[in-house]
């Protein structure tokens, strides 16, 4: 039975299932995702946690956050340990061994973007495949934050990381970003989308639709990251209002591989240009010599929102 | 609490979050859980602060934005009000002075030495819109 969400107001009297005094850095968007997450439902929730920042802050000895199962599993087989433990729940529940058969239960697997576009990638990929009713949300802060700050498959072009320096001869990382909502899409999963914690409303209708669904689930989260995007940490909101804006990040869902819709359209469309000014990570781009690829950034962004749209409209 | 040393912890080592069975957590409310000691919620973070938020209960409109985007689950909201703060677990990010909606705002960051008393009794006034 999932819960109803009207407002803010009533949402806000769930009673929190994720307690503070986590060592996340302050203004750190993961929290914000999770907490969202386990406020949404009043389903028993099993999570899985992949190593990354989300599993070291929340769960340093002597300390836990978390009111839920939870448990945490190597780098790469947050997918695997969310599907085994819905295998034996169904197991289980045949067999009629569970106390308490009725009760929903919920199967989560969290990753962040290392452990889901990289190292995971194949975990996630077979477990997916392999058609586990389990809902897995990638919390994609575009850099290996908890490592000290190296590129992963899902760094965007021109952003300096450690491994890719902006410098003399470089203008930081010249990789694309890797498309994984439409990789997860491919893989036919019958709901994939893409979640930013300032649209709260958004997020959380998607969250109850992914956690209804049958069957595999990938979420895509914008998580933006204070020390490596290097903002000031009252300003999380704020970059993810202009990530949403100027469509780096869009908002859309698909269903079923195919039936694509976009649930968020801005008013005013930011340009890019104002999203990378003001984050550290992109402050040498507004050079002279590296001005080209601001350009073909907005470019890609334009094409991607045209390719999105043609999509909603055809519906595949 | 007691700390085990490095060599006493066992591998694979449980956290229970509750003293005792809990069946029941998406129903109870924060102060009549039974968390144990190895809950993060007995512990605090508030040594990590160097500003901090001040609410200013007149100007609220307890629309609460702060709430949901709080990182730290320290807005207190009972009820759809807002209560307060916890300065406990709140780090001073600033997140819910700025996503704060009203004029005045009802939620500032002040530094972490200055009284509460004294930074409520001088709340700044409404400011006009600029046009």
């Amino acid at each position: 039975m999932s819960k109803i969400i009207k407002n803010l107001k009533q949402f806000s009297t769930s009673n929190d299932r994720f307690e503070g005094a986590h060592l996340l850095c302050p203004g750190c968007a993961h929290s914000i995702i999770v907490r969202e997450l386990l406020n949404c439902t009043d389903d028993n929730l099993v999570i899985a946690n992949a190593t990354g920042c989300l599993e070291v802050c929340t769960a340093v000895y002597p300390h836990t956050s978390w009111d839920a199962s939870w448990i945490h599993i190597g780098f790469e087989n947050a997918a695997t340990a969310a599907s085994g433990a819905e295998a034996m729940y169904k197991t289980l529940k045949r067999k009629g061994r569970l106390k308490d058969p009725n009760k929903p239960v919920k199967f989560v697997a969290f990753g962040g973007d290392g452990a889901t576009y990289d190292i995971g990638f194949q975990f996630l990929s077979g477990a997916v495949e392999r058609g586990h009713d389990f809902t897995y949300i990638c919390l994609d802060n575009e850099v290996y934050a908890n490592t000290g700050g190296q590129r992963s498959s899902s760094t965007p072009r021109g952003a300096s990381t450690t491994t890719t320096p902006a410098g003399r001869v470089s203008y930081g990382n010249k990789k694309y970003k890797k498309d994984m909502v439409a990789i997860m899409a491919a893989h036919g999963a019958p709901y994939v989308a893409q979640v930013a914690p300032n649209k709260w409303k958004d997020m959380v209708k998607k969250y109850q639709k992914a956690l209804a669904t049958k069957g595999p689930v990938y979420i895509n989260a914008m998580s933006a990251c204070t020390t490596e995007w290097k903002f000031p940490a009252d300003k999380t909101i704020d970059i993810s209002d202009m990530g949403t804006d100027s469509l780096v990040f869009p908002l859309y869902e698909i269903e079923n591989g195919t039936k694509l819709t976009i649930t968020y359209r801005p008013k005013n469309i930011v340009p890019v240009r104002d999203y990378l000014g003001v984050q550290g990570r992109f402050k040498h781009l507004f050079k002279k010599e590296n001005e080209h690829v601001i350009e073909e950034m907005q470019k890609a962004v334009n094409e991607k929102w045209e390719l999105l749209q043609r999509r909603e409209e055809v519906g595949v | 609490m007691e700390y085990k040393g490095w060599d006493q912890v066992e591998a694979g080592a449980v956290l229970p979050s509750f003293s005792q069975k809990s069946c029941d957590v998406v129903n109870q409310k924060q102060e009549e859980r039974n968390y144990a000691d190895t809950n993060s919620y007995t512990a605090s973070v508030s040594d990590w602060r160097v500003f901090k938020p001040v609410f200013n209960k007149d100007v609220c409109i307890d629309c609460q934005n702060c709430w949901v985007f709080c990182p730290d689950t320290a807005i207190v909201s009972r009820d759809k009000a807002m209560l307060g703060i916890d300065y406990d677990h709140c780090k001073g990010c600033g997140i819910c002075a700025e996503v704060c909606p009203t004029n005045p705002k009802s939620l500032i960051m002040f530094f972490e030495n200055e009284e509460n008393e004294e930074v409520l009794s001088q709340w700044p006034e409404k400011k006009k819109k600029e046009k």
